[in-house]
This record gives structure tokens, sequence and C-alpha cells, in this order.
């Protein structure tokens, strides 16, 4: 199955930030979106959630416009991961997990068995009481991994899920997203680390000004021409233990 | 303890308020003239049954609107007050005492909604198309000043001082001597307005998460509004256009039933409503007990009841309930 974006052009606030965006994101794999500040990320994974329309192009789900979807149904199909972590209420951690099930008219049996599922596969359990206020930033990002996932979403689209976590942290979520596509999530991630992206990256999105600058494998998008040219920066490429190529920014490129 | 036993306990403090303020007053009437023919049943039946029934309804507009506000606009300060409906209703009552439009009750109860339904139709037009909290709490602050100045000028223009003491005394908001009338013209205005906001509880979790998540849950945030806005501006209007402007339910009730029901917005909905019933016919018997020839204001019976609660509650909860 795959999530479609046509041609997609976005306006917000009489100011175009998307033009003419064609992606494609599918179960199973893991698209990573990557691009300098102000590229349009944020944009572009919210259109693909259907929390902004597009002024003009088509989003769709195996042809299905997700214009024509409910927004129950839209919400049981996608899960989105906002960047903000904000919790206005100091709820306990498994209240917060449980507003994922909101899209779900099913029983509470089925309700409290994806709940304890998703806090298995993030390994939650442990602070199921504790309230939200009172765990650290990588249990918090945990838990609210959790509330998509319960969810049991066919996509899950994650925006910059990294943001102020440890490395040790990092990994740790990126497995977790790995795991997810490995039982047939569509994940999608928007990320600013460009060793993390290349790591984890099945397929890779490169915008520019709102632009689709490059797509495709890791290797063929990360190259140091590409990213010099999005990023302004001259970049090292290292290989790792396994032979995969990690970009490393080197400096800032003196404009001429 | 569960939450059903909770709730069933709230219920039953209310029930035994709401009996409490049967017996309470300057005449003490015990529970044996209930039964029988004692003559003082026509104080109970005439005076007392009318006045704890609107307390009942009062509490439980201003309860369970301070519940949706504070879910709504995601921010422990937000009460009824916050979105000019009061002030509204009470600028359109004053007005209709001032002016002399409209002779008797039914004139100023009918002043008074139009007074809510224009703040409310000013709300709902400033807010249609900025969904964030701010403009709500700005645009409402707003509207509650300009009521106010307007109402306080109004009063600057009074005929003559019948009208000013009249207005004054409005103001303050009272539960005294109303009867069945107020009570049959509150009742189905109030009603509408509970049951639009008892069916917020899923957005108001959803909305925990922020906005972008809450439509990503499939909450309708433009219907919400919708909601939010019929709902507090009926049941509080209709509230304030007959007892007058009542303030603190709204803010207090949530803050003293979270450790109790737990934060989660949807949660709160109904022990909102059935505390602040509670809180009202409390602060209404207290009014009707304390020694010398009139009654308290019901504003000062429940901020003497409740603002040692609530104090209490920032002492031994610290910051704990909204960190």
């Amino acid at each position: 199955m795959a999530l479609m974006l046509d041609r997609v052009t976005l306006d917000l606030r009489g100011r175009r930030v998307l033009t003419d965006v064609s992606a494609a994101f599918a179960t199973g794999r893991i698209t990573v979106i990557l691009g300098p500040n102000g590229a349009g990320k944020t944009s572009l994974l919210r259109a693909a959630a259907g929390l902004i329309a597009p002024s003009a192009g088509k989003i769709a789900i195996d042809g299905r416009a997700i214009a024509a979807m409910s927004r129950a149904e839209l919400a049981r199909t996608i899960g989105y991961l906002p960047q903000s972590g904000d919790v206005a209420w100091n709820m306990p951690a498994r209240d917060v997990v449980a507003l994922g099930r909101l899209p779900h008219r099913a029983s509470a049996a089925d309700d409290i068995a994806a709940e304890l599922a998703a806090m298995a596969a993030t390994d939650t359990e442990q602070f199921a009481e504790r309230r939200v206020g009172e765990l650290s930033g990588g249990e918090r990002a945990r838990v609210l991994l959790a509330r998509v996932l319960a969810g049991e979403p066919q996509w899950l689209l994650a925006d910059e899920p990294l943001a102020s976590l440890d490395p040790a942290h990092q990994l740790d979520l990126l497995d977790r997203l790995r795991g997810q596509a490995a039982r047939g999530v569509g994940v999608v991630v928007v990320l600013h680390d460009l060793v993390q992206a290349a790591r984890v990256a099945d397929e890779i999105v490169m915008l520019r000004d709102g632009r689709v600058f490059a797509s495709g494998p890791p290797a063929e998008v990360l190259t140091q021409q590409h990213l010099r040219d999005a990023f302004g920066v001259d970049i090292l490429l290292v290989a790792d233990a396994q032979g995969r190529m990690l970009p490393v920014a080197a400096g800032r490129i003196e404009s001429a | 303890m569960n939450r059903a036993l909770r709730l069933g306990l709230l219920a039953l403090i209310t029930a035994a308020l709401f009996a409490l303020s049967l017996m309470a007053g300057k005449q003490w009437i015990p529970l044996d003239a209930w039964f029988g023919h004692d003559p003082r049943w026509a104080i109970i039946a005439e005076l007392r049954i009318p006045r704890a029934v609107l307390g009942v309804l009062l509490g439980a507009a201003l309860g369970l609107s301070g519940a949706v506000l504070q879910g709504y606009l995601r921010n422990p300060l937000a009460d009824p007050t916050v979105i000019g409906v009061s002030s509204c209703a009470a600028l359109g009552a004053v007005a209709s005492i001032v002016l002399g439009f409209g002779a008797g009750w039914l004139g100023q109860f009918g002043w008074a909604m139009a007074g809510a339904g224009g703040a409310m139709a000013l709300l709902a037009m400033l807010t249609a198309r900025a969904e964030t909290p701010v403009v709500f709490v700005l645009a409402g602050t707003v509207l509650a000043s300009l009521a106010g100045a307007l109402t306080a000028f109004l009063i600057s223009i009074a005929p003559n001082p019948y009208a000013i003491a009249e207005a004054i005394d409005w103001l303050m908001g009272a539960l005294t001597d109303r009867g069945p009338d107020d009570v049959m013209m509150a009742a189905p205005f109030i009603g509408a307005g509970v049951l639009l906001m008892l069916f917020t509880g899923p957005a108001l979790d959803a909305l925990a998460l922020g906005e972008d998540t809450a439509r990503s849950l499939g909450a309708n945030l433009g219907r919400l509004r919708w909601q939010v806005v019929i709902g507090t501006g009926l049941a509080v209007g209709a509230g304030v256009a007959v007892t007058g402007v009542v303030g603190f339910v709204g803010l207090v009730v949530p803050h003293l039933l979270r450790p109790v029901f737990g934060a989660k917005p949807s949660a709160l909905l109904v022990p909102s409503a059935l505390g602040g019933a509670a809180l009202t016919l409390a602060a209404d018997s207290l009014c009707r007990l304390a020694p010398g020839a009139g009654e308290v204001r019901l504003g000062v019976a429940m901020a003497l009841i409740g603002a040692p609660f609530f104090l209490g509650l920032l002492f031994r909860e610290g910051a704990r309930q909204w960190r």
C-alpha cells in the first residue's frame, strides 16, 4: 500500500510553502524527509496527515483521496506524532496512551489490548501510573510514541522525534520505528540529523525551498554534491562498520 | 476506590447539601416538618425548594462551564468570566433595570439573555478564523471589560437612586427570593447548555496533546468551538440572568476535583457539575445561617467556603496538578 502525494502545492497564510511535491510512502518502509530549516518538511508531513489541505494536487492512499475519507477513518489510518511533546494536563502515562484509541469505536477489551501492546512495544509499562510531568525526556518521548501506536495506524508520521533526546535514546527510538516498519507500518519521519537519516532510511525525500530536491535510496540521495547544494555545507562521508556512508557536516561553504 | 464509587459519594454529598438547604434559614425547619400537616411546609414548598433547585442549576452550569473552558483553553486559570458572557448578561439586565426596558422579571431575563447571546455571537465571529485559545481568551477578556465599562456607564446615568440601588444589588448575585418562575425560565437554557457541554469530553481529551494531534485523532475542532461557546453561553447566561453575577465556582470546582477524579478533561465534566451544585448549595445555606437581620451575599459565602479549600489544595499538592 502507498500513501501518495501527487504534485502537491500548499499555501499557508498567502505564502507558498510547497510547490509541485510528489512523493510515495510505502508500508513496511521508513521514509526520511530531510532538508534545511524552512524547506517545508513539517508542512509536507502535516499535509500528508490530512491536517492541512493542499491548494493543488492530490494526496491519496491506494488511489483513494484522503480528503474523501471521514475524520475517524483518516485518524485510524494515519498516526501523527508532532514535534512538540506538550501534554496540557499532568495525566498518568496510561491515560495519555489511551488517547490514541479515541478514533476507534472498539470494545473496552480491544482498547486495553491495544494500549498494552503499544506500551510493551515502547517499554513504558513500568511507568504507566506515573504522571507525564514526572517523566524524563526520553521516557516521555516513548509514552507519546506509545500513544500513536495504540491507535494501530497503517502509517506513522513523526515530526523530528529525536529532538531533545540524547544519543542512546535517539538510537532506541529509531530502533522502535524500525520495529514498526518490520511489522508492516509505513513510517515517515522528519529528521535533522544526517547521520541518523543515513542509518535508518529506506528512502529519503530531500526538500529545498518547498520543492523535492532529490529522492530515492540513501546512497543515491546523500551525495556530497546534493548535501552541499541543499544545506550549504561541506560534507565528509564516513563509512561505518556495515559499509554505509554516513554524512558528517565539516564546515560552512562561504558563498561567493 | 473506583470512579463510580467516588461519583456516587459526590452525588450523596450534593443530595445532603440539598436537604440542608431546605432546612437552613432564619427559620430552621427540621426534617420532621416535611411530614404531616406542618404549616412550615409552605416555606419549604414555595421558597426553599425553588431556591435549592436554582442553586443546583446555577452551580452545575458554572462548575461544568469551568471544567469545559479549562479543558478547551488548556489553561487552569480559565472560568466562565474569561469569555465575557457573564458580564454581557449583566449588562443586559442592568440596561433593563436602569433604562426601564421590559417590565418585571421576564423583561430583565430577556435582556440578560440577549446580552449573553450578543457576547456569544461576537465571540464566535472573532474566533471563527483563528483556532487558537489565545484569541478566545483575549476576545473574551476585552468583551468582559467593555461590558463592565458600559454597565458602570449605565449606572452613572441612572435616572434615580432606586434604579442604582436595584442594579447594584442585582449585580452582586444571590438566590434570595427567587421563585418557581425563575426556575422555569432558566432551566431550559441551562439544561440545553449543560447537555451540549457534556458531549465535549473526547475532543477536550484529544486537545490536551495540542491542536494538530487533536485533529489527527479525528476531533472536529470547529464543532467543539461551537459547543463550548453556545453551551457555556446558554448555561452561564441563563444562570446570571436569574441570579446576578456569581463568581468563583467555575474556577475553583475543577481544581478541587482534579486530585479525586484525575486531570483528564472528560473525567472532570460530570463531577464538576455535581461539585458546582454542592458548593453553591453549601454557600447559599451559609448565607442564610449567618447571624444578623440580612443575608450574606452568595458570592461572599462562596469565597468564604471555597477559598480555604483551594488554598489548602495548593498547599498540599504544590504544583503537582499543573506541571
